[in-house]
C-alpha cells in the first residue's frame, strides 16, 4: 500500500503488520500522554516527588537519555570534523537517536517544572551564574542543530527527493553539514558538562559537590567524558536491536566495532578520572566538612554496591572489554560491554540525582526514600514509545542505512 | 573551585535561637503560617509536602532512661551569607542583594524547577504542590501585605520581609533612618510570638542590638558551618551534645562524632 514511499530497492514489512506494530506502541504513548495532560492540568502533585526529592525519575531519565544521545554530536564530530569516513554507515542513526533523546528530554522538562507556562523565562531572565541556564540554552540550541541535521535525511525520502528544490536543498545541507557538526559539538560538549556542573556546584550536597577548574567543577568534565564514552555504543545497541526486530542487516560489524572502540577509548579515560575523583572526594573533601565516605551510603537502595557497580562493573569492566580488540571484535562481547556501559552511565546519573538529595546533611535529619509513581513512569514510557514511533517511521520510509541494500542481497 | 564568597552588607539581619529555652510548642510555625498566608492543606499527612517556612526539629542525645535529653530546634531559612540556592537559580528568581542580607524569593518569576531546593542542605525551601485554598471565612483573616503564591513555585522564609518594609516606612514617617532601625523595630512573626523568648532577632553587626552579643557568645553556633554557607541564623545552647548536632564531626572521630543518621 505504501510501497511507493519505501527507500529505493529496500523491502519492508506489510502495511498491516506495520499498522499493528504502530498501534501497539501508540498504546504506551497514549497512556503517557494521558499522564502528561493530567500533570499539566493538576500540576506535579500527581507525581511521587516531594520537598526532599524535587529531582527524581524525570531528571534521572533526562540526564541518562541526554548522555546516551551523545552519540549524535560525537559521531558527527568524528565523521565531519576528523573525517573518519567509515562512520557514514551509522551517522544517520546517531542523528535520529540524538533527536529522539533530546526532544524527549525537553518534553519531560516542560512537565517537570512547576510553571510550564514560564519555561521561556530561562531565556528572558537568564542567570549567567547558573549551570542550569547554560543547560537550557545549549539543549534547545542543540535540538535545533539536530533538527537541521535530520532535515536532509527526511528530504532524501524517495518521493520528496523527486522535487528538484528539495533535492538540491538536501544536497547543499549535506555539503555544509561540517559546520553544523562543529556547532553541535560545541553546544553539546558544554551542556553535557553543565549537566554535571549542575551537581558539582551544589556545595550543600556533599555527595555531589566537587572542587574543579576555574568555574567548572570536576563533574563538568566527567559528565562530558561519560557521555561520549557511552553515546556511540548506545547507537550500536539501538542498531543491533533494530536488526533483531526487522531481521535485516543494517550496519556492518566493522563499523559497530569502530563505534565500540571510540566509546571504549573515551570510557577508559572517563573511568581513570572518575576513580581519581572519587578517591580525592572521599579522602580530601569529605573529611574537610566532617563527613566520611561511609556516611554517604545507607542500606541497600543507597548502598555502596551501587557505586561500585557503577564504577567497576559498569565502568572499568566495559572499558577494558571495549578497548581490547579480541573482545571488542566478538559481537556478543561487544553488545554485553555496550549494555554494561549504558547501564553504568544511567546509574551514575541516578546516584548524582537521587542519592545526593536523599542523604541527610543535617546531623539530626534522616535518610529519605523516594519511589516514582505511575505518572512519572508512564511519561518516561511515553518518551520511549515516541522514540520507537520515530524510529519505525524513519526506518520504513527514509534511507537511514546506506549499507542496507548491499548487505541484504 | 573554591566556595563562593560571602556577600557583605552594612546591616545583617540575623536570628539567634536559644535551644535551651525552646519548648517545641510550635507557636513560631503557626505565627509564620498566619503572617505569610500559608493556606492549610486539605491532606497534610505527607509531611514532605507541607509548607513549613519554619520547621521545629526534635533532637535527642541518643541516651535512654534518666540520661535521655531532648531539644527542639526551629529551622527558618538561614539567609546564608554565601547561599547555595541563589547562584543555581536559572531565572534569577532568588537573590541576595538587598541591604540586610535577606535572601529573596520572586514568586512571579520562579519557574518551579526546584534546583534551589536540591541545593539547600537545610531543606528550608518549599514547593507549592497545589493552589492555595483558604477555608471559607479565613480570607478575612489573611495578612493584607503578603501575597499568596500560586501552584508550581518555590517559597521560603524571608524573615517576614513585609514587616521589614513596614518598619522602614514607619522610621521614615517618624523622621528616623530606615537603614538604621533600632533594636526591636523590625521583628519577624516567629520571634514576636515565641512564648519563652527563645528567638531573638536583630542586626548581628550592630552592637546596640541584643543579637550582636548573643551571636558571639561561647555557646553560639550555626548549622553546618563547615559547608561554608555562612548562615545568618545562630543557635545557642549550654549543652554540648546539642551544639555538636549542629555540624558533622564523623571524620574527626572526636566526641559526638558517632554516626548520627538513623
Amino acid at each position: 500500500m505504501d510501497r511507493a514511499l519505501f527507500p529505493d530497492g529496500l523491502e519492508r514489512c506489510s502495511f498491516g503488520k506495520f499498522v499493528l506494530w504502530m498501534g501497539f506502541i501508540s498504546a504506551f504513548f497514549l497512556f503517557g500522554l494521558y499522564a502528561m495532560l493530567l500533570i499539566f492540568a493538576k500540576g506535579i502533585v500527581v507525581t511521587g516527588l516531594d520537598n526532599y526529592f524535587g529531582f527524581g525519575l524525570w531528571i534521572t531519565f533526562d540526564l541518562a537519555v541526554i548522555a546516551l544521545g551523545a552519540g549524535a554530536f560525537f559521531t558527527g564530530f568524528l565523521k565531519y570534523i576528523l573525517k573518519i569516513d567509515q562512520l557514514k554507515n551509522i551517522i544517520n542513526l546517531t542523528v535520529i537517536v540524538g533527536f529522539i533523546c533530546y526532544s524527549g528530554a525537553m518534553l519531560v522538562l516542560t512537565m517537570d517544572i512547576g510553571q510550564p507556562i514560564r519555561a521561556w523565562f530561562g531565556y528572558w531572565h537568564p542567570n549567567v551564574h547558573s549551570m542550569l541556564t547554560e543547560v537550557i540554552f545549549c539543549i534547545t540550541c542543540y535540538l535545533l542543530v539536530l533538527i537541521i541535521e535530520f532535515v536532509p535525511l527526511v528530504l532524501e525520502q524517495k518521493q520528496l527527493n523527486k522535487i528538484p528544490f528539495l533535492h538540491h536543498l538536501a544536497h547543499n545541507m549535506h555539503v555544509n553539514m561540517a559546520l553544523f557538526a562543529g556547532i553541535g559539538t560545541f553546544l553539546s560538549t558544554f551542556h553535557q558538562g553543565s549537566l554535571g556542573g549542575m551537581y558539582g556546584v551544589l556545595q550543600g550536597r556533599p555527595y555531589a559537590f566537587r572542587e574543579g577548574f576555574f568555574i567548572w567543577p570536576w563533574t563538568f568534565f566527567l559528565f562530558v567524558l561519560s557521555a561520549v564514552g557511552s553515546g556511540p555504543i548506545f547507537t550500536v545497541l539501538v542498531c543491533t536491536f533494530m536488526e533483531k526486530l526487522t531481521g535485516r542487516k543494517l550496519v556492518d560489524f566493522k563499523t559497530k566495532a569502530l563505534m565500540g572502540k571510540i566509546a571504549g577509548t573515551m570510557l577508559t579515560v572517563y573511568v581513570f578520572f572518575k576513580i581519581l575523583d572519587t578517591w580525592a572526594w572521599a579522602n580530601n573533601y569529605l573529611p574537610s566538612i566532617g563527613m566520611t565516605f561511609d556516611q554517604m551510603f545507607y542500606g541497600n537502595i543507597y548502598g555502596k554496591p551501587l557505586m561500585f557497580t557503577e564504577i567497576i562493573l559498569c565502568g572499568l569492566v566495559p572499558a577494558i572489554m571495549l578497548i581490547t580488540p579480541s573482545i571488542r571484535n566478538n559481537p556478543a562481547m561487544l553488545y554485553t560491554a555496550g549494555i554494561l556501559d549504558c547501564m553504568g552511565v544511567s546509574l551514575n546519573r541516578y546516584l548524582f540525582t537521587v542519592q545526593s538529595i536523599a542523604m541527610p546533611i543535617l546531623p539530626f535529619d534522616k535518610w529519605q526514600f523516594y519511589a516514582p509513581n505511575w505518572a512519572e513512569w508512564s511519561t518516561c514510557g511515553m518518551i520511549v514509545a515516541f522514540g520507537f514511533l520515530v524510529m519505525s517511521m524513519t526506518y520504513r520510509y527514509l534511507p537511514v542505512f546506506p549499507q542496507e541494500q548491499g548487505m541484504n542481497k | 573551585m573554591s566556595h563562593g564568597a560571602t556577600k557583605e552588607f552594612k546591616v545583617t539581619w540575623g536570628m539567634v535561637i536559644d535551644l535551651d529555652k525552646c519548648t517545641g510548642c510550635g507557636a513560631c510555625m503557626t505565627a509564620c503560617q498566619v503572617e505569610n498566608n500559608i493556606a492549610p492543606m486539605v491532606d497534610a499527612s505527607n509531611k514532605l509536602r507541607t509548607l513549613s517556612w519554619v520547621l521545629v526539629f526534635e533532637l535527642n542525645n541518643g541516651k535512654s532512661g534518666a540520661e535521655a535529653e531532648v531539644a527542639y530546634l526551629p529551622r527558618p531559612c538561614m539567609q546564608c551569607g554565601n547561599p547555595a540556592c541563589v547562584p543555581v537559580c536559572p531565572v534569577v528568581a532568588t537573590e541576595k542583594n538587598e541591604e540586610g542580607g535577606i535572601v529573596s524569593q520572586i514568586y512571579p518569576r520562579c519557574i518551579g524547577c526546584r534546583y534551589c531546593m536540591a541545593a539547600c542542605p537545610y531543606h528550608a525551601r518549599y514547593f507549592n504542590w497545589e493552589d492555595p485554598i483558604f477555608p471559607k471565612g479565613m480570607e478575612k483573616a489573611l495578612s493584607p501585605s503578603t501575597s499568596a503564591r500560586p501552584r508550581g513555585v518555590v517559597e521560603k522564609c524571608n524573615f517576614c520581609h513585609t514587616r521589614f518594609m513596614q518598619a522602614k516606612e514607619k522610621a521614615r514617617q517618624e523622621g528616623g533612618k530606615p537603614n538604621e532601625l533600632a533594636d526591636g523595630a523590625y521583628m519577624p512573626a516567629c520571634a514576636e510570638i515565641c512564648p519563652t523568648g527563645a528567638i531573638s532577632f536583630g542586626d548581628v553587626k550592630n552592637k546596640e542590638h541584643k543579637v550582636f552579643d548573643l551571636a558571639q557568645g561561647k555557646d553560639a553556633f550555626r548549622l553546618l558551618e563547615k559547608l561554608g554557607l555562612n548562615p545568618q541564623v545562630y543557635y545557642v545552647s549550654k549543652r554540648e551534645w546539642v551544639r555538636k548536632l549542629g555540624d558533622n564531626y564523623a571524620a574527626t572521630g572526636k566526641p559526638g562524632a558517632a554516626k548520627k543518621h538513623s
